[in-house]
């Protein structure tokens, strides 16, 4: 891992114990007989300390992932299997989906916080800001005065580089970026230990997205919570994530650390992906982004979820599933991980295809 | 102005150096809501621009800088406050309905929403049609079946007849888009205006739609005004970028100067904002401030407030567009040769220690913020 080490950016704390391991989380939307099921079988830890990617497409499951790992899942979206595993601070573990609605409420907020898509445009016109976040903390610590409350109002819009002065500001009377800013520090009233940013900077500007990342990074080293960030842009993902997921069509495809993802990646969709942003420096070079466009998930076909948009195709992809495993490419990190029968000839073997290797683009060292 | 015979088909390079599409002094402010206000948003000022037949121009900027209102004056979907459009060097300014439907077969435009744009409960085959009777006459049988499969496949929707029969919920983003744009097509335009076509479709396809507009730029000799804040994508399609910046045009220039070698201090923190994973260390950190209000906009250059370099002079005066290059322009006081013009650095060296900068400025860890212990 030394090759992540290096090319670690100013603000990458060092990673430890898991906080928050999703394990085979499965997540159907509709309660009739057919139901879509959006996410299968997703495992994904998060590290103490670590800011971890989740980047794909629209429609791909990751505002539906972030819902179901915190319990906020809203109808017609069920959980139907798996768990979500939090460690504390104190070493003590348990499984999310398990609490009761009484520990769910104590732990809201102060193990995981989440910041929605769109959340800034979910602000009440109607009241004052400072109000809003104070009423915020309240209706979790009831304890607290309401002078008290609107005090850590302002603490916490300092945080965040809003000047206090704003506390009396009605929503509308913020820019995009403040509203975004306010939300964060609602997100961060309790002081969790994980925060999940559901794309948190997509409907901002690159200027104001970066003085938003800034901020997080910045806020993520001073009070130390981990972070997932969700976004489809993984070319910010590369700048800021330690560890970059990929979801394609409810499936994690490849799990690797950024710069991994970056500069060898292993999964044909991550590397299609990767050659869908122009780059802004360097020779200008033709590119084509991915033929196709993503499945009906309600109509996938066996095998690969990706196979009618990958160049590497072969037969044994029509009729064995991938499962996550690490890439068939010598010296690759052993942690990392892809869900591609190019790099799984035992289970193409095992069910009677003939394994076909991997092609040069997709073993980059 | 009068409009030539309409002849649709492939069309010769251009003739003349004279713009297909070109607005002069454009202006526009909106009057804001409110009982005895005379307040206007200063939406956008002075804006010069040519099309060029078989060129792309960018049209880049944050959002609310006026970029959108500009596609909409070029198309005259509304009155601009002062200015002038002209095409092919003429006064194009339309009264009424007869010369606007004129104006709309030169010019047409493609919005964002792909979603929005075509109607849910019509086929591709209604809205092609509509569009090719609107433009080319009453086609029937077999001359209108080969013109709505003469469109479908200039965009790339081969075979044409598993699409005609859909309706838009049928197709993906990225085929309703290009529904979108054979629309269009059915026009036979001279100019393309473009409003973000691609930013909310998935970034997977989004090239395929940028490839098929400069396939078109390129055999059907349109010009093309696409409009983005995304730079890279500017980079990758437009020959020549303008970047807005609060509603006035801040530098001009070809798209590899104007992105490789920004001049004025906004471009270059625009340029130095966007994810660039290939160059960590050339990232402009702790930036700040935000975009003015465009109703009572900050004096001189709008940029002032934000900028590092500002000096009394650019509050004081509008900085006109000045030479940078060859056939570049810059908004920028630091440009000119007066002695009061401010000296201008790199925003990286202005905005690019961020501990430094932290150090000087972030605001002290309040103590009373009950984390503090958590952090042991
Ligand atoms: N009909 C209107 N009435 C009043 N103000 C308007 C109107 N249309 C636009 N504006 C204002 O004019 C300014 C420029 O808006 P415009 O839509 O052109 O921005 P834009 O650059 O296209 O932004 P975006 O990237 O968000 O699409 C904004 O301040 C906007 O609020
Ligand atoms: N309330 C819902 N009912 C039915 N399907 C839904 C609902 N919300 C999301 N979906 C579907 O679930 C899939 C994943 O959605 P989402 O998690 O929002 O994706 P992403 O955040 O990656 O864009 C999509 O196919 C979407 O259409
Ligand atoms: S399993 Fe087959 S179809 Fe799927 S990504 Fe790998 S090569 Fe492509
Ligand atoms: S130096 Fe002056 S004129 Fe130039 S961008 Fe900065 S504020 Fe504007
Ligand atoms: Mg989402
Ligand atoms: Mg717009």
């Amino acid at each position: 891992m030394d090759v992540v080490l290096e090319e670690t950016g100013p603000g990458r704390a060092v990673v430890g114990d898991p906080v928050l391991e999703i394990r085979n989380l499965s997540v159907d939307y509709g309660y009739d007989e057919d139901p879509v099921h959006v996410l299968r079988q997703v495992s994904l830890t998060l590290h103490r300390g670590e800011v971890l990617g989740l980047a794909g497409e629209s429609g791909c499951g990751k505002s539906t992932l972030a819902y179901a790992a915190t319990r906020l899942l809203p109808p017609p979206g069920l959980v139907t299997g798996g768990e979500v595993v939090f460690t504390d601070r104190d070493g003590s573990r348990r499984d999310l989906l398990a609490l009761s609605d009484t520990e769910l409420r104590a732990s809201r907020w102060q193990d995981t916080a989440i910041v929605f898509q769109g959340a800034m445009n979910s602000l009440n016109p109607v009241f004052r800001v400072g109000r809003q976040i104070a009423d915020g903390i309240r209706a979790h610590r009831p304890e607290i005065g309401r002078a008290e409350s609107l005090e850590k109002a302002a603490e916490l819009l300092e945080l965040v580089g809003i000047s206090t002065d704003r506390l009396r500001s009605y929503p509308h009377q913020l820019s995009g970026g403040m509203r975004q800013r306010v939300m964060i520090a609602m997100a961060l009233a309790l002081d969790p230990q994980v925060l999940i940013m559901d794309e948190p900077t997509t409907a901002l500007d690159v200027v104001m997205q970066r003085q938003i990342v800034e901020q997080i990074a910045d806020l993520r080293e001073r009070l130390g919570f981990s972070v997932v960030f969700i976004t489809h842009d993984v070319s910010l993902l590369i700048e800021i994530a330690d560890r970059i997921a990929i979801m394609y069509a409810g499936e994690i495809v490849e799990d690797a650390a950024a710069q991994d993802v970056y500069r060898r990646p292993r999964h044909p969709y991550a590397s299609g992906l990767l050659h869908s942003f122009p780059p802004l420096r360097g020779p200008k070079r033709e590119l084509g982004g991915i033929p196709g466009s993503p499945p009906d998930l309600a109509a996938l076909p066996s095998g690969c979820a990706f196979q009618a948009r990958c160049p590497y195709a072969f037969d044994a992809c029509a009729a064995v599933r991938p499962e996550l495993v690490t890439p068939a490419v010598a010296g690759d990190d052993p942690r990392r991980t892809v869900a591609c029968l190019r790099h799984d000839p035992d289970r193409v073997a095992a069910a009677g295809f003939e394994p076909v290797p991997v092609p040069p683009e997709l073993a980059a060292r | 102005m009068s409009n030539p015979p309409h002849v649709p088909g492939p069309r010769s390079a251009p003739a003349s150096d004279v713009p297909a599409l070109q607005a002069v002094g454009l202006r526009k402010h909106f009057p804001v809501r409110g009982v005895r206000s005379h307040d206007v948003v200063h939406a956008v000022e002075d804006v010069d621009l040519e099309l060029h037949r078989g060129r792309v121009v960018a049209l880049v900027g944050e959002s609310g800088s006026g970029k959108s209102t500009i596609a909409r004056l070029l198309a005259q979907l509304m009155p601009a406050t002062a200015g002038q459009v002209l095409v092919d060097g003429q006064d194009a300014t339309v009264h009424g309905r007869r010369a606007f439907r004129a104006y709309t077969r030169r010019v047409q435009m493609i919005f964002q929403d792909p979603f929005a744009s075509l109607n849910p409960i019509h086929t591709v085959r209604y809205t092609l049609t509509r569009a090719v009777r609107i433009h080319q006459g009453r086609l029937r049988g077999e001359q209108l079946e080969a013109a709505l499969t003469g469109l479908l496949e200039r965009v790339q929707l081969v075979p044409a007849a598993q699409y005609v029969d859909k309706f838009p919920h049928e197709l993906s983003g990225g085929q309703r888009q290009r529904v979108a744009i054979a629309r269009t097509l059915a026009a036979d335009p001279d100019v393309l205006l473009a409003d973000e076509p691609i930013s909310m479709l998935d970034v997977s396809i989004r090239l395929g739609i940028l490839n098929l507009l400069r396939d078109l730029r390129d055999r059907l000799q349109i010009a093309i005004l696409y409009i983005t804040h995304d730079i890279a994508s500017a980079r990758y399609f437009a020959d020549r970028v303008m970047v807005m910046y609060a509603g006035r045009v801040v530098e001009t220039g070809d798209a590899e100067s104007v992105t490789q070698e920004p001049a004025h201090p906004y471009t270059q923190l625009l340029v130095r904002s966007a994810p660039d994973p290939d160059d960590l260390a050339a990232r402009a950190h702790g930036a700040h401030g935000e975009a003015p209000s465009l109703v009572h906009p900050p004096s001189g250059c709008r940029f002032h407030p934000r900028c590092p370099f500002a000096v009394d002079l650019c509050s004081a005066e509008v900085p006109p567009l000045l030479e940078v290059g060859a056939e570049r322009q810059a908004a920028c006081w630091g440009y000119s040769d007066r002695p009061d013009a401010p000296v201008l650095g790199s925003v990286l060296d202005a905005y690019g220690d961020r501990s430094a900068l932290a150090a000087a400025t972030g605001p002290a860890r309040p103590s009373t913020v009950p984390v503090e212990e958590d952090l042991s």
